[in-house]
């Protein structure tokens, strides 16, 4: 039964019941405690940075080659705060309410509501770490509206908010480093989870710069270790984002949830050939001006420019009059593909749709286009070597953020003792749709405000537990696994790289596990993705030795993804409703909307590894919702 | 397009290296510079040898994590733009690329391109912060900052920490990097209290580092990705020179 | 508790420092070369008067040895700066073309240096050396007759054209070198900047187009 320790008391006042009775640990027994954080983006570099500062000893790890690096530095829009500066009547239960529905009520009312209860002191803490908000003439912070939501609580630096933030956590995880707090483990990749007594006590790590396994002992270990949207390989994240942490933990017993929930970025610049690596992002405040459409006659090959206004559909407009070019990120990436897969696609693959900035331009003048966008039209010039001034962009939704994660209850500790799973990494506050500028929320609020209360509270019981070494029988397990499976990938010696099986798995993914599912296609998935696996065991080849060597590193990746694939069809087989960015042919109304099934399947699906051979098993976690109602989303 | 690549491999740290020439074809113009070495990779891979390392990772131009000398420049010839973020288009059919690693005696070779960059991180945590406790703070709205200020101090803290300045400067300094972080929080009212404790020890840290001394060259303000101002060092400099008269 | 080893910046300042006492030197040396371009009589009168008036007084001998130290701290500093950038640069690069990114004048402010250091060497030897250490004959006045010696050196035209080159060299480095030191004096706001652009061009160009134009016009008289 999965216990997701929700604290009793009034929606609003749970989290201070919780903080009020939460145990602590005596500062002079803090030094004899020993934290892990896997990952140095928002969630990890700030969970460590406040461990540390409590007193812990935290070994903080990244495969970067700093923890600056970290994939957190991409975000461009914003961050959410209910702070009510504008006064335009917002609160914190309004961004409750906005998350829960943007989600589709598929995410714990608790979670939500601390949520955005933490929000506001994360803009103060960050403003005092030097992240430079945009200000006002005055000098006060600025924000602005972000799609979904009818009120401007996103704040922002410019189009590099996730960098700004991020690089406030990794100065204060550096001035921990400073103080000996910290010790960074930069270019490792932990490969294993080392449970004692049922418990996380450490982990396996890999030294990419010489390939040595390293053991690292603790009394807590915890992931904070991105997204996995990378699975799709061509996707908005990093190159080296992966799921090989969570995968690994998930196969030591840890579960699995909503891991089928994966945005679609509806803002993405097109695949334009085979050996394409990434889809980049192009900011969503984009639409707010641009216009998206594509040619009312299949195969149109005429230029944009020469396509008759008449002969041009504006399918958002059409389909969504109400918020039209502006509809959320699930209904708009949706109505795309809709659109392209029915014929109407533009550009050279016939993949992309027009985003239209003419209407703009002629209204507003190019100057204050470019005022708004100029560094987001020289970005698109630069990749694309196209002038959006005069031509239309191109655009095509892209595997952006995973909703789904390690199931984690309220103190987001995993279903193994010791073990949590902070920020993307975990399943718990977007439910089935993500809103923009929540997710970096999210990540911090986990680090700064969450993990800071909720792992003392752990550790406190782990006083006196005896210290484990790392000559523990455990470890030595451990590291034999990890190493036996990189002699397996050493000796692989078929003919497709590593790469290949990597395309292969995205492919399908974005064909039949992506934008929208069938029953029989996630079926016919599940059996490509196991011969897939059976292909992979034999014709893998690998070159390079056991020192650095990037090749091995993305076999292990690439192993993980293939599972993980798998277990992503189960979970979107099994649930027979569309949700969010969950979308399921056969449940749609007649005009191609959305159908939730609340009385069947209001529950978070939490998976359980079985082992190769076996199915994953399926926990419920039952979700009540008291303070909302459940209510159709509804954009028209 | 055929291309004729010559390109450093050395096995590691303590090793020689070497040019190597390559010969790739089929590559397009819309492709981006690492998606042509992922191409070159493949076809290493299929003859069984080891690829060429290279460091990348967001492909976006924003993380820094890539960064090579492309026919004698850092990040290529596009200014103001990431390896990443250099596409194929720059290049012509026949044409003959040299791609080496950045070059510093603080930026080890760690194999091929790959470099070891560690030394930035060593600059930070030395005192690039502001010494305030994760968590609480008091209401963001009760220091206002004018608009100009934080604009200016955002234009600094765009860095991206990649080491491209160091990789063109001809005296390998980190001047800009450290300037472009002593400016971002010297501007700051928040970054203001401990404005000399840090330039003293940043700076202190960069020399151990083994960094060159900056000659006001101006090379790394041309070839930064983001274009961060050598009037950054100028404020590094003007901090410092307050640091020593002042400081108690 | 902070070990301060840091000498880059510092060893920046005296550069900077010594360059612009330099600076303000050739200002002073070339108002006093201007009585060249009297008429001849009234000229030799007075620059013999100048040159004697120079040598006599305390003042101006303590600034001739503030003079002398700024020139070799200036160089001095220069190599030890120059030869930790050697360390810190490491391996060449088997093809650069690092040279796109800045002006060809900041890059080789050692070249440049050299041949001034070469030039005031040969420039000590012929004025200061005979000056000060030979017999020279006087002038009406009974000066030494340190005007001759100039319009007979700057007869040759060998020695004029050694002149121009080093003067241009020297246009070089002052341009760069105003900036860099105002830079490392920290003068860093965009308002200041633009100020120092045009007074550091206008000083330059003043300067160089004096100490140039007057070889020339002795030589062409």
């Amino acid at each position: 039964m999965l216990d997701s320790k929700i604290p009793e008391g009034l929606l609003a006042d749970k989290w201070n019941n919780y903080k009020a009775k939460a145990k602590l640990v005596n500062p002079a027994n803090r030094k004899k405690l020993h934290v892990i954080v896997v990952g140095t983006g928002l969630a990890g570099a700030s969970c460590a940075a406040s461990l540390a500062e409590q007193g812990y000893n935290v070994q903080s790890f990244c495969f970067q080659d700093s923890a600056r690096r970290a994939h957190s530095v991409a975000a461009q829009g914003g961050v959410n705060a209910a702070k009510n500066y504008k006064n335009d009547g917002d609160s914190i239960f309004r961004m409750f309410y906005d998350t829960i529905k943007g989600g589709d009520f598929r995410s714990r009312e608790a979670n939500v509501y601390r949520l955005a209860e933490c929000s506001a002191s994360l803009i103060d803490q960050s403003v005092a770490q030097g992240v430079p908000f945009a200000r006002e003439y005055g000098g006060y912070l600025n924000n602005r509206s972000f799609g979904g939501v009818q009120v401007s609580r996103t704040f922002y630096a410019r189009g590099q908010t996730g960098q700004q933030l991020l690089l406030g956590a990794y100065q204060s995880l550096l001035r921990q480093v400073n103080t000996g707090k910290v010790t960074m483990h930069t270019r490792h990749e932990m490969l294993e989870l080392v449970l004692v007594d049922g418990k996380a006590k450490g982990i396996i790590a890999r030294n990419l710069e010489t390939g040595a396994l390293e053991r690292h002992a603790a009394d807590v270990v915890v992931l904070a270790t991105g997204g996995y949207g990378k699975v799709y390989y061509l996707s908005t994240l990093a190159m080296g984002c992966n799921s090989s942490a969570i995968w690994r933990a998930h196969k030591k017993g840890a579960y699995m949830a909503g891991v089928s929930w994966i945005q679609f970025h509806p803002t993405c610049l097109p695949q334009h050939g085979e050996n394409q690596s990434k889809l980049t992002l192009m900011s969503e405040s984009l639409r707010n001006d641009g216009r998206i459409w594509v040619p009312k006659k299949v195969g149109d090959d005429r230029k944009p420019n020469s396509i008759p206004e008449e002969e041009r559909d504006y399918y958002l407009e059409r389909r969504y009059p109400a918020f039209g070019n502006l509809a959320p990120r699930d209904i708009s990436s949706r109505a795309a593909k809709e659109r392209i897969d029915a014929g109407y696609g533009a550009g050279p693959m016939k993949n992309a749709v027009y985003l239209d900035f003419s209407d703009a331009i002629a209204a507003q003048g190019k100057k204050n286009i470019e005022a708004k966008y100029s560094n987001l039209f020289a970005m698109y010039e630069k990749i694309n070597g196209i002038d959006a001034y005069k031509e239309p962009m191109l655009i095509s939704p892209a595997a952006h953020f995973t909703m789904g994660g390690l199931w984690v209850d309220y103190e987001l500790m995993t279903t193994i003792p010791g073990l949590f799973a902070l920020g993307e990494a975990n399943f718990s506050d977007h439910g089935a749709n993500r809103l923009g500028a929540n997710s970096l929320l999210q990540a911090c609020v986990d680090g700064y405000y969450i993990a800071p209360y909720t792992i003392p509270n752990y550790l406190a019981g782990e006083l006196k537990t005896p210290k484990i070494s790392t000559d523990h029988p455990a470890f030595a397990e451990a590291e034999k696994s990890v190493r036996e499976q990189l002699n397996r990938f050493l000796e692989s010696k078929g003919t497709l790289s590593a790469d290949y099986f990597h395309k292969t798995i995205g492919r399908l993914l974005y064909e039949k596990c992506g934008l929208s599912r069938t029953k029989e296609n996630l079926k016919e998935a599940i059996l490509d993705i196991q011969s897939l696996k059976a292909s992979f065991e034999k014709d893998l080849l690998i070159t390079g030795d056991d020192t650095l060597n990037s090749e091995l590193e993305k076999a292990g990746r690439i192993a993980d993804y293939i599972e993980l694939a798998e277990l992503m069809c189960h979970d979107a087989l099994q649930r027979e409703e569309s949700c969010g960015a969950h979308f399921r042919e056969e449940y749609q109304t007649s005009d191609g909307e959305a159908v939730r099934n609340d009385s069947d399947f209001c529950y978070v699906s939490a998976w359980e590894w079985k082992g190769k051979k076996q199915s994953p098993k399926l926990h419920k976690e039952q979700l009540t919702f008291k303070s909302v109602e459940l209510a159709v989303r509804s954009y028209k | 397009m055929k291309l004729y690549l010559k390109i450093w491999r050395q096995l590691n740290t303590s090793s020689k290296g070497e040019m190597v020439d390559y010969e790739i074809d089929g590559v397009t113009e819309h492709m981006s510079f690492l998606e042509m070495l992922d191409l070159l990779n493949e076809s290493l891979v299929q003859l069984h040898e080891r690829v060429i390392e290279f460091d990348h990772d967001c492909r976006e131009g924003i993380c820094g994590q890539c960064g090579i000398m492309i026919n004698g420049r850092a990040h290529g010839p596009l200014k103001h733009t990431t390896t990443c973020q250099l596409h194929m288009r720059s290049f012509k059919d026949g044409d003959t690329i040299y791609i080496e690693p950045f070059r510093a005696t603080a930026f080890p070779v760690l194999r091929d391109l790959k470099i070891d960059r560690t030394a930035f991180d060593a600059i930070i945590a030395s005192g690039g912060y502001i010494g305030a406790s994760t968590g609480q703070a008091p209401e963001a709205n009760s220091i206002p900052i004018s608009y100009e200020t934080v604009e200016a101090s955002f234009d600094a803290a765009a860095c991206i920490g990649c080491g491209a300045c160091v990789a063109t400067c001809k005296n390998s300094s980190a001047a800009l990097f450290v300037g472009a972080k002593i400016t971002h929080l010297a501007l700051l009212p928040q970054g203001k209290i401990e404005a000399s404790k840090r330039v003293l020890t940043m700076v202190n840290q960069m020399d151990m580092e083994g960094f060159g001394s900056c000659t006001n060259t101006e090379a790394c303000e041309a070839e930064c990705p983001q274009g961060i101002s050598v009037l950054s060092i100028a404020k590094m400099n003007y901090e410092y020179n307050k640091a020593l008269i002042f400081k108690k | 508790m902070l070990t301060m080893k840091s000498t880059t910046l510092k060893n920046k300042l005296i550069i900077a420092f010594t360059g612009l006492f330099l600076c303000f030197f050739l200002v002073i040396h070339l108002l006093g070369n201007l009585q060249l371009f009297l008429p001849e009589d009234q000229a030799r009168e007075q620059f013999n008067w100048y040159s004697n008036a120079l040598s006599g007084n305390i003042l101006i001998k303590i600034i001739s040895w503030v003079l002398y130290l700024s020139l070799i701290g200036h160089a001095v500093y220069a190599l030890i700066i120059t030869t930790k950038n050697n360390t810190a640069n490491g391996k060449n690069y088997h093809y650069d073309k690092r040279n796109f990114s800045s002006a060809w004048n900041s890059r080789n402010m050692g070249i440049l240096g050299t041949i001034l250091l070469i030039f005031l060497i040969i420039h000590f030897k012929d004025f200061w050396y005979t000056y000060k250490f030979t017999n020279l004959p006087v002038d009406a006045a009974g000066h030494k007759d340190l005007y001759e010696v100039v319009v007979q050196s700057y007869s040759q035209l060998w020695y004029v054209i050694l002149y121009e080159i080093s003067f241009i060299a020297l246009g070089f480095h002052l341009l760069h070198g105003f900036f860099s030191a105002s830079r490392t004096l920290g003068l860093y706001h965009p308002k200041y900047v633009k100020a120092i652009k045009i007074f550091g061009w206008g000083y330059t160009l003043i300067i160089t187009a004096g100490f140039m134009a007057i070889p020339l016009y002795i030589h062409f008289k």
